[in-house]
């Protein structure tokens, strides 16, 4: 095994024991992604100079016996965090030159923490698709079919961990940002609860629902990862002030006697033959490690997508508002006055989904539309979290399908956008009701596609997550394959 | 047809906070452009406002002040428009769930007394300005006033001329200067007022259709620009037209309101629930902290004064007309014993020179305790009125104690009656004539013989005595 494919469990133990030297994983990382990268193509911007600094200080650091579980860790960083120094484009023309002034809060814990930063990863525009198809970067390539997506937002980040590009990275999960790419790249993904992890510095897509997630090769190292990032914040409101218990300790532990909900409305048409298949496997898994899986109703769950593409883009239109040419970021030249220069701004600096949204939004909440969409939405909204609230009452965590369909094909469905949005009916709820969730890798497809599973847990819960996960990986004990690049 | 106009009035009155309302920039006026701005208020990607208390404390205050109802619960909604002074594309405000609501103020007006109501106050924060150069086919943005606290103080449809929407601003301005809120500074725009005006016939209950008018950045331009849109609103009624639904500004220099943007051309704000902040709750404990450290407020205080120092209410008015000139009024009251002459001498010598100097009362360098000596010292006849309107401008000039004054410049009154008897037998003597006349009935000579008198003694005689002492003196027949 080379190094860059190694977890940050056994890197750290190596790392410990003077085996290896941050420096050495850092090279044969930055190695793997001179060889692979010209065809996944995670990466918008690499940071091989500051990477090898900050390698040297966390050797350094080590010889002095300060190793943290995050020492000398390459870790990659979705293009939505901004990094003080380090362009931070959100995968958008309007943002092409945009170097933040600032660390986002998780950039601050991860550099605290010793890790060392890759690069920063591609994604859709702004977070808005499933396929990082909509970046103004190009697509990035899923490594188990390099004619396949990686699956998106967060494509870039789970492709960079698939192809061993990094040892673990940074997401975001709006509707499923994270947990469907980790499903399609076949690595772990977790989105925290909303207010656990802080917002500030990560560029907002829709408010109400952006969390910020690990992607790890395995479900300990997001626990380690999850120790890193977790916690209150004062820079963001939003965030809570709940105590964060030490994630680690719920890895190992079984899951004897509990009981593990089964969302009817989830099992449903529309789930390929294939991931139906593996997903019922995985709830045989869940019951040899000794839980008893229970039925349970998420009867709302058939309106999240359509909430979900009220809410977001509603909030995405006013949180893009900012982007206007006038202050940074992208300016269109030759305005003739304000109008022109806004209209030909944000023509040119935002692509064709984000401007979709952006209408879609704008549309909502606008005078004589406000009743009937936003607000209504609002209301079910919180019906839907109402659905899983009572479900947590009967159960210890729910499991779902991540997607419903492994990776598809690159520009499969680009032309359609309703297609698109279908890939993260089983995530959008979630978001919706503000819970944790991760998606595990659970099998293959005949040919080869990786297939997630989604483990869902109630609020602040992401130790019981966790838990399940963890149970659930070693009992099932996945044939570990490598993508061959 | 007699028309009868409706007028409400929206305040914005920026608060005084160190710093700004979601982020720590300094709340300063009158900086480098651009230099009290951080990654928060220049509107960044990934960046979340946080909420200053303190800006509650002194929405809670205006509140309290204005006999709002206080919502345990408010929110915070974004305005959405698009504008370069405004970075985020968006203005956080408060919209569904306002913090207060219902309240009202008295106003007084030449017609009498009447009570206006107030819809509700909110928090919001201000926008940047643009900075136009006519040299320049570009325009610049200062966001240093992004950010800046305000709230908004949305007044009932209740004010009926523009004499009453003048008073109204008056008694909200009076309060938020007197909460120490706000500066009330209307040039520098840290209290601004826009109206909505419509008019209908008399008895009509139905509101008219209503222009809203802006730059109004003086009471007086407020009245002038009300009683100028009520005469164009009848015009246009008396002669069978229709008032058109518009923004109008009103321009100072031509005297008239001009059309700004049609009904057609209104933003729609598109208002939603800001998701970046929480809802504000105000517990018990919170309210009682701002209630118990509320100040009299200056209709209560005038009141007071009325009866407590038996002043007239002009009087008191004039004293109340700002905290710390009714604390300084008030400290050399209670150090004197003597209200009345306090207050003579505030409103008279004090005022007058600070008014010169364009000083405020906290500038004073006749501090209470001197000037409450200096009325002692008048009191048991030390000095006299004449000798302490010196001593008022030394202590002035100078800032020493009246004492200190007095001996330096010898300034004691002559309260010897020996001393003072001798000097006037020698002025009588000196002017045998005068004397011979005044006997004989030329009683004006009085005057003559006072002055002698007081050139002698360098003014310093006791003039009660001197009176006396002449008056007797003249009368005793040789």
């Amino acid at each position: 095994m080379e190094l860059h494919q190694l977890t940050i469990h056994e890197l750290s133990e190596k790392l410990r024991s003077k085996e290896t030297s941050s420096e050495e994983i850092t090279a044969s990382t930055f190695g793997r992604i001179d060889a692979v990268e010209k065809d996944v193509h995670a990466y918008i911007t690499l940071m091989k100079e500051t990477a090898f600094a900050e390698a040297k200080r966390a050797d350094e650091a080590i010889k002095k016996g300060e190793c943290g579980v995050l020492t000398g860790i390459p870790i990659a960083l979705k293009d939505i965090v901004c990094t003080k120094g380090t362009l931070t484009t959100c995968g958008s023309r309007m943002l092409s030159n945009f170097i933040p002034p600032y660390d986002a809060a998780v950039i601050e814990k991860l550099r605290a923490a010793g890790a060392v930063f890759t690069g920063k990863t591609n994604m859709d525009e702004f977070a808005m698709g499933s396929s990082t198809e909509t970046s103004f970067y190009g697509t990035s390539r899923n490594p188990w079919d390099l004619e396949r997506i990686p699956g998106g937002s967060s494509g870039g980040s789970a492709a960079a961990v698939a192809a061993d590009e990094c040892i673990a990275s940074i997401g975001s999960d709006t509707g499923g940002s994270i947990r469907q790419p980790a499903a399609l790249c076949g690595v772990v993904g977790l989105k925290p609860t909303y207010g656990r992890v802080s917002r500030f510095g990560l560029i907002a897509f829709a408010s109400s629902l952006d969390q910020i997630g690990p992607f790890t090769k395995d479900v300990e190292d997001a626990a380690i990862m999850m120790n890193v990032l977790a916690g209150y914040d004062n820079r963001d409101s939003t965030s809570s002030i709940e105590e964060v218990p030490d994630y680690r300790q719920f890895i190992g532990k079984g899951i004897e006697g509990w009981a593990v909900g089964i969302p009817r409305e989830f099992f449903v048409g529309g789930l390929d033959p294939e991931v139906e298949k593996a997903v019922r496997q995985a709830v045989k898994t869940v019951e040899e490690a000794g839980a008893r899986c229970v039925e349970v109703s998420l009867p709302h769950t058939e309106y999240s997508l359509a909430v979900y593409y009220i809410v977001a883009p509603a909030e995405a239109s006013s949180n893009l508002a900012r982007y206007d040419g006038v202050k940074y970021g992208f300016r269109a030249p030759e305005s003739r006055d304000l109008l022109d220069m806004y209209k030909k701004t944000r023509s040119a600096g935002f692509g064709t989904e984000v401007k979709r949204r952006i209408m879609l939004g704008t549309y909502a909440l606008s005078s004589g539309y406000y009743d009937a969409y936003y607000k209504k939405a609002s209301q079910v909204r919180s019906l839907i979290k109402r659905d899983f609230d009572e479900a947590f009452t009967m159960c210890d965590a729910i499991i779902t399908p991540t997607t419903p369909t492994p990776a598809f094909r690159i520009g499969e469905k680009t032309g359609d956008p309703m297609q698109m949005y279908l890939s993260d009916l089983f995530t959008i709820s979630t978001n919706m009701a503000g819970i944790p969730g991760i998606s595990v890798p659970c099998g293959y497809s005949a040919s080869g596609l990786p297939i997630g599973v989604q483990f869902l847990a109630a609020h602040f819960q992401e130790g019981r997550l966790l838990q399940i996960a963890s149970a659930y990986e070693k009992q099932a004990n996945i044939e570990k394959r490598r993508p061959n690049l | 047809m007699e028309f009868e106009p409706v007028i409400g009035l929206e305040v914005h009155a920026q608060l005084l906070t160190d710093t700004k309302i979601f982020c720590g920039c300094s709340t300063r006026f009158g900086a480098e452009p651009n230099s009290h701005t951080c990654p928060v208020c220049l509107g960044m990607p990934g960046v979340l406002p946080v909420l200053n208390k303190k800006v509650v404390d002194y929405l809670l205050k205006m509140a309290m002040a204005t006999h709002c109802t206080i919502n345990r619960e408010s929110s915070f909604a974004r305005k959405n428009y698009f504008y370069p002074d405004l970075p985020k594309g968006y203005q956080i405000s408060q919209y569904a769930e306002p913090p207060a609501e219902h309240g009202w103020v008295d106003i007084e007006t030449e017609a009498g007394k009447r009570r206006i109501g107030i819809t509700r106050i909110h928090m919001e924060e201000d926008a940047g300005k643009l900075i136009h150069d006519e040299n320049s086919p570009s325009s610049y943005v200062d966001l240093n006033r992004t950010g800046v606290p305000l709230i908004e103080i949305v007044g009932d449809p209740d004010i009926r001329t523009a004499e009453e929407a003048a008073a109204y601003l008056k008694r909200l301005h009076e309060i938020l200067v007197y909460l120490e809120i706000c500066d009330g500074n209307m040039e520098e725009g840290s209290f601004r007022c826009d109206a909505n005006i419509s008019l209908r016939p008399v008895g009509q209950k139905a509101f008219g259709t209503r222009a809203e008018l802006k730059n109004m950045n003086s009471f007086r331009n407020v009245q002038r620009g009300l009683e100028y849109e009520i005469k164009r609103q009848q015009y246009i009624l008396e002669s069978g037209g229709v008032v058109v639904q518009e923004t109008r500004l009103w321009d100072d220099a031509a005297g008239v309101t001009k059309s700004m943007r049609s009904k057609e051309e209104a933003h729609d704000y598109r208002y939603f629930p800001e998701p970046d902040l929480v809802p504000v709750h105000v517990d018990d404990k919170w309210l009682e902290e701002i209630r118990s450290a509320m100040p009299e407020l200056p209709l209560e205080k005038r009141e007071r004064f009325v009866s407590q120092y038996q002043i007239s209410p002009y009087d008191a008015g004039v004293l109340t007309s700002g905290r710390a000139l009714a604390d300084y009024f008030e400290e050399v009251a209670r150090l004197s014993g003597q209200p009345k002459a306090a207050a003579n001498w505030v409103m008279g010598d004090i005022l007058r020179l600070l008014n010169e100097d364009k000083k405020t009362v906290v500038e004073c360098p006749v501090t209470p305790t001197n000037l409450a000596r200096m009325i002692t010292l008048i009191q048991d006849g030390t000095i006299s009125g004449k000798m302490a309107k010196d001593i008022s401008e030394a202590m002035y000039t100078t800032g020493k104690t009246p004492g200190e004054i007095i001996e330096e410049k010898g300034l004691v009154q002559i309260t010897d009656e020996n001393a003072l008897a001798a000097a006037l037998s020698e002025i009588l003597a000196k002017n045998p004539d005068q004397v011979a006349q005044y006997r004989a009935g030329k009683d004006k000579l009085f005057g003559f013989f006072v002055g002698q008198a007081m050139k002698a003694t360098r003014g310093k005689a006791n003039p009660q005595m001197l009176n006396d002492l002449l008056k007797k003196m003249l009368s005793n027949q040789e």
